[in-house]
């Protein structure tokens, strides 16, 4: 299939796959057998048509795995997973789809209504290729947009494909960097999807070039139909400039529940990586039933000096979020940002925070969280910052803050500090606080429902950290955050 | 416009009577002024009329346009026409004034079926009214009430009033903290405001404001009842008499 072709292809599944249909029906497809063994593995590569150093890699990867255990340290609670009843390959054909919206859960489409997610592609799609503002059909069935999307990159020498095509296409230059920031072994979930990784993106940005647009995956989005375990290496080269966004903002159902992916980061001398993420997953119905298990390892690595890496997190979904970007911050005068906002309701569990780990000279760093908590749900921010001997001159800042909505949910904070360089400043700050009754009251009184009330309050609390967010970004993100909270008052 | 009947209420838990039997009617047009001690309720009444949880009426009614309020959310009041200005306007943090006002006022609309104003149609109004006020474009894009001086909550709850264009405004100590200049500026607003089919009912302590937002009735709460209504001239009376005379009365 010609790239643009598969392109427009891609783009079409967004509505129908995505969107409509493609979460309550099984996906015919294309699957593995059952469970996960060494011949399942092969059976993946081989499907992918990747080289044999791959398969190696991979190999490596769940033997060691097979050593592992699972890790119990966070604060969130699930059933055991059976791993080997699961699916670690699949492959959606093109003909998904129940035969009428009748079979789709009614409440998912009135959510879906309420996103407005057509027009939200829109958004998205004309903020893509600015010079396109177009009309959704249009775009939709425009290959000039797509084409002149594709080449615009082409032209600043911007890599932006599968990570699968990437193998095939430039594995020198994967072999390079895969595995680099997330080593095989880093941590149980990670080790997993180095095994059975089935997609995900890669960019490369070669030397001294700015991208011209946000790369999205949007583009990429049937990634998240195939597989549970995407995999994402993203490398800025010298003095580059990259910014990507990662939306998952349609819920979701996903037959096997849990999703581990691993997104790795490399910024080389005075490059900089701005990763930003919209996370919805389906969260599990109200009595906490179903939804997504999102075991994520993110993390960047500020290689070079003067690199800048920063994460921007919005994460409203998943049943369990266990979830930490990091950055490392090697280069001298390097820094690393994570700004996150982190919605709990019903009974969602989240786990999440940062670490940075400062190396080298005069790095610094900032942390910015927010953490809502709603209805019967956990929230626990998880945070390391630690300089080693040669960082001298470090510098952190963290502000934790935290929002309590009703009286039976909880918000954690665990910050961990470590310092082996005494010229070393760490500072911290965190609140807990409440949505006052007298709040409220003032806001009812001008006029706004309780839900209207409750949704501008959290949005003046979150304020710093939209912020940070792209533009189309941050309207979508303001307004999930309200949609995630429905329900949490009265 | 508004009737209170007979009305008794209590704050939360403790069941002590705080107000014991108010009749007040308020007719269109009309400005009244509530005058009384400290601790005799007048809070306590614009709170309940308001609709504050916590706050319960236990006997009698609250008539607004001939329907009882009682059972209404304090949105919906909001939305009917009622505007409580308060004495201690609440922070919250992050939202910028501007935003407040917009959300205020669409939600207003929205809940009576009319449709939202544009954002250039919004901005013309708040600019315009803003001006009135002496409020500045840059006071507007700070955090509504954080980090206030008195004086700019009391215009901001005033610019809030005209912009929300009520039916009935009532406003509690409005003039508490505020400098002549600022009470100059706030008395205008509140003046201008002044129509026919717009009742208004002003609480305050002191006779100052009554000089410049000149009322057609007085009364004197004074635990938790109306112990007398007057004239303007009563006003008068209270600066030089004190409320000595009335406290001991309502007893
Ligand atoms: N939340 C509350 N709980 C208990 N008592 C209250 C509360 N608010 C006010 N009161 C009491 O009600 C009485 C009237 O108060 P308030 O209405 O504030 O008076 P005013 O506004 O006239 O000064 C006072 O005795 C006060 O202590
Ligand atoms: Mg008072």
């Amino acid at each position: 299939m010609p790239a643009v072709q598969e392109t427009i292809d891609r783009v079409r599944s967004i509505d129908v796959d995505q969107y409509k249909y493609g979460f309550v029906t099984e996906i015919e497809s294309d699957k593995a057998p059952k469970g996960l063994n060494e011949d399942v593995i092969r059976f993946i590569s081989e499907k992918k048509g990747e080289p044999e150093w791959m398969l190696e890699w991979r190999l490596e990867a769940y033997r060691r795995w097979l050593t592992m255990t699972e890790p119990t340290w966070a604060r969130v609670s699930y059933p055991k997973i059976e791993f080997n009843e699961l699916y670690y390959y699949s492959a959606p054909k093109n003909t998904p789809g129940p035969k009428s919206l009748d079979e789709v859960d009614p409440e998912l489409l009135e959510t879906y209504e309420k996103l407005g997610i057509p027009l939200r592609e829109q958004e998205i799609l004309a903020g893509v290729a600015p010079e396109n503002r177009v009309a959704v059909d249009a775009v939709f069935d425009s290959v000039s947009v797509v084409t002149t999307f594709k080449e615009e990159l082409k032209k600043a020498g911007v890599i932006f494909c599968s990570i699968s095509e990437a193998l095939r296409e430039y594995p020198d230059l994967v072999r390079k960097y895969l595995g680099s920031v997330v080593p095989v072994s880093d941590n149980f979930y990670a080790t997993l999807n180095s095994a059975v990784f089935s997609d995900g993106s890669f960019v490369y940005v070669p030397e001294g070039v700015r991208c011209p647009m946000e790369l999205s995956t949007y583009f990429r989005i049937n990634e998240q139909n195939t597989g549970q375990f995407e995999r994402t290496l993203i490398i800025a080269d010298k003095g580059a400039y990259v910014s990507y966004l990662e939306g998952c903002t349609a819920p979701q159902r996903d037959e096997n529940q849990l999703h581990a992916a691993v997104v790795e980061l490399i910024a080389h001398d005075d490059a900089e990586i701005k990763y930003s993420t919209v996370q919805n997953w389906y969260p599990g119905d109200k009595n906490g039933k179903g939804g997504i298990y999102n075991f994520v390892t993110k993390r960047g690595d500020c290689r070079g000096k003067n690199s800048k890496i920063s994460w921007t997190q919005v994460e409203t979904g998943s049943a369990i979020t266990w979830k930490y970007p990091s950055c490392i911050l090697r280069g001298d005068n390097s820094r690393g940002e994570f700004y996150s906002i982190a919605v709990s309701n019903g009974h969602q569990q989240i786990d999440s925070g940062t670490k940075m780990i400062h190396l080298g000279k005069n790095t610094s760093s900032r942390i910015i969280s927010k953490g809502i908590s709603a209805g019967k749900s956990e929230n626990t921010y998880r945070g390391l910052v630690s300089a080693h001997r040669k960082a001298t001159n470090a510098r952190n800042f963290t502000q934790c803050d935290s929002l309590l909505i009703g009286q039976d949910c909880g918000a954690h904070t665990v910050p961990y500090m470590e310092s082996k360089n005494s010229t070393a400043v760490f500072e911290h700050e965190a609140t807990t606080s409440k949505i006052s009754d007298d709040q409220m009251f003032y806001c009812q009184q001008r006029g706004l429902s309780e839900e209207e009330a409750v949704a501008l309050i959290v949005n003046g609390f979150v304020k710093d950290v939209i912020q940070q967010l792209p533009m189309e970004f941050a309207v979508e993100a303001q307004k999930l955050i309200s949609i995630s909270l429905e329900g949490s008052v009265g | 416009m508004l009737e209170i009947k007979n009305l008794h209420a209590h704050v939360g838990d403790d069941e002590t009577e705080i107000l014991r039997g108010v009749n007040l009617t308020v007719k269109p047009g009309e400005v009244h002024a509530i005058m009384g001690p400290n601790g005799s309720g007048k809070s306590t009444l614009s709170y309940i009329l308001a609709g504050k949880d916590d706050y319960e009426v236990t006997e009698g009614d609250i008539l607004f346009n001939g329907e009882s309020m009682l059972e209404m959310e304090p949105d919906e009041r909001a939305a009917a026409g009622l505007f409580l200005a308060f004495q201690y306007p609440i922070e919250i943090p992050g939202v910028a004034t501007m935003t407040f006002l917009k959300t205020a006022l669409n939600a207003q609309r929205k809940a009576r079926g009319e449709g939202e104003l544009s954002t250039p149609e919004f901005m013309k109004k708040v600019k315009e009214k803003a001006a009135e006020l002496n409020i500045t474009m840059d006071m507007l894009k700070r955090p509504l009430n954080v980090g206030f001086s008195g004086g700019e909550k009391k215009r901001s709850e005033i610019l809030q009033m005209s912009l929300l264009e009520p039916k009935l405004c009532i406003m509690d100590e409005t003039d508490s903290g505020l400098d002549i200049d600022a009470l100059k500026i706030v008395a205008d607003g509140v003046n201008r405001l002044r129509s026919p089919d717009r009742a208004m009912v002003v609480i305050t302590h002191y006779q100052r404001l009554l000089d410049h937002i000149v009322p057609d009735v007085v009364h004197v709460l004074s635990r938790g009842r109306i112990v007398k209504t007057g004239g303007k001239e009563l006003a008068l009376e209270l600066e030089k008499n004190g409320y000595a005379d009335y406290v001991g009365q309502a007893a």
